[in-house]
């Protein structure tokens, strides 16, 4: 007693004495007050694969482009992908409707059709040609840049990405009113 | 100090009481202290995935839970661990080294794939964040994902030096400039965040390798000590293990070591086509 008196550590023992931190640490407490039951079942190896192998069957997939932030990277490119199929999509659906039908097909018949057409379905169908059309050209040109190993890097990929998207606006708006 | 060492060598009660400067050892009074600087409760809502495989009927959810961020780390990772400790200890998530080196944490964390260790916390409290495991894999449990088909894909290329003629003596040598070559691809620690957020790998899983297997098998087509280069190339040529890459770049764009996949993969294109 003579010596924590001299060292000044009374007060501190008759605190920890007093409040002991065991009452805050959770963990100690959990165990002294035995309200943990957990039972292990013990069991052969062919049993946890038979366990392993039904959790398996019944994995879900984790959710993937709902959630996935919507980036330049994959949203020009599922672009680039569906003004191809659309583009492609038409010129074969012209050439096939042409081999069938000759006459109704025909670019004379096409002028006198749109021709007849109300100015802003012109302008309109127009600018619904032109704007796949351009896009994919320019985009087009940025994948060959990449097969050439020009624009590799993240920064090249953000500039030309947005670079096509305003060179193709321009050229949306040139194709639609002005030819 | 001298006086203190005297006075517990001297077993004299009386000299000790005289000798002993009074709170010799004690700090400052409370009163006399600043008093500690509360700093203000600011909450957050996480929303996190939950998938219990003991309950596999029960669809997987988002959960809610709401932390103080003055109370925890900068990190998404300090915040689940916080979560697990103190509010939901069955939240499963895996972490080791949470200092982006182990690449166990990695997670789609607000939309992007990313390492919850590297990943600061967004301090605006009136938005939540959302955390999901990585896209497009087979769940184990809440945000642990089944890695297996990922680690098969890697060992698919043989992720090891092949010399058919080693030096006799000592090392493989190799200059300066052929080693810079394998910088940017020999950091990469597998943690997946690439493979997973790539639209190609979520639709052909099963035949197209992804850009991390695609840029660990350019790091040992690029090295010079490999012989093997031909065999690991004509392994690529075919429809699907490479060509599935159609250069979207996500994998560069999410990558936690900033490394670029899709340059290494566009690398090894061009040098398929023109052989």
């Amino acid at each position: 007693m003579m010596s924590t008196r001299a060292l000044g550590l009374g007060s501190a023992l008759r605190k920890a004495a007093l409040n002991p931190n065991l009452v805050r640490n959770q963990v100690a407490m959990r165990n002294i007050a035995g309200k943990r039951f957990i039972q292990v079942e013990s069991l052969r190896p062919a049993q946890n694969i038979e366990i392993l192998n039904s959790q398996r069957l019944k994995r879900p997939s984790s959710p993937h482009f709902t959630i996935y932030q919507p980036q330049l990277t994959w949203l020009l490119s599922i672009v680039h992908r569906g003004t191809g199929i659309a583009l492609g999509g038409l010129f074969y659906g012209f050439s096939i409707a042409y081999l069938i039908a000759p006459t109704t097909f025909d670019t004379a018949h096409i002028v006198e059709v749109v021709a007849g057409l109300p100015e802003g379905v012109k302008y309109a169908g127009k600018a619904l040609l032109a704007a796949p059309f351009a896009f994919h050209s320019f985009n087009g040109v940025r994948h060959l840049s990449w097969d050439l190993l020009k624009l590799l890097s993240l920064k090249g990929v953000y500039r030309s990405g947005y670079t096509v998207l305003g060179a193709s606006a321009v050229a949306t708006a040139y194709l639609t009113f002005f030819q | 100090m001298q006086s203190l060492l005297r006075a517990t060598r001297s077993s004299n009660f009386a000299n000790l009481s005289h000798g002993l400067p009074k709170r010799a050892f004690s700090t400052s009074q409370r009163y006399r202290q600043a008093t500690p600087q509360e700093k203000p409760v600011l909450m957050k809502e996480f929303k996190i995935y939950r998938w219990n495989p003991d309950e596999p009927d029960k669809k997987p959810e988002l959960q809610s839970y709401n932390i103080d961020l003055n109370q925890t780390g900068p990190m998404i990772l300090d915040a689940l661990i916080k979560i697990k400790n103190e509010i939901d200890p069955t939240l499963t998530f895996r972490r080791s080294c949470r200092e982006g080196i182990c690449g166990s944490c990695a997670m789609n964390i607000d939309g992007q794939n990313t390492l919850a260790c590297l990943c600061r916390i967004d301090r605006d409290g009136g938005k939540n964040t959302k955390v999901y495991p990585l896209p497009h894999m087979y769940i184990v449990k809440d945000l642990v994902p089944d890695m297996t088909q990922f680690y098969k894909q890697y060992k698919s290329i043989q992720p090891w030096l092949q010399n058919d003629n080693p030096p006799a003596s000592g090392e493989h040598i190799q200059s300066p400039a052929d080693r810079l070559k394998l910088d940017g691809m020999y950091e990469c620690i597998l943690c997946a965040c690439c493979s997973t957020s790539c639209p190609s790998y979520w639709w052909n899983q099963d035949e197209y390798l992804g850009p991390a297997t695609l840029m660990q098998a350019y790091r040992w087509i690029a090295d010079s000590r490999d012989t093997a280069g031909d065999a690991r190339k004509a392994k690529l040529q075919n429809e699907f293990s490479l060509y599935r890459c159609h250069t979207i770049f996500n994998c560069s764009r999410t990558c936690p070591k900033g490394l670029n996949p899709a340059a290494a993969i566009a690398k090894i294109k061009l040098e398929l086509s023109s052989e």
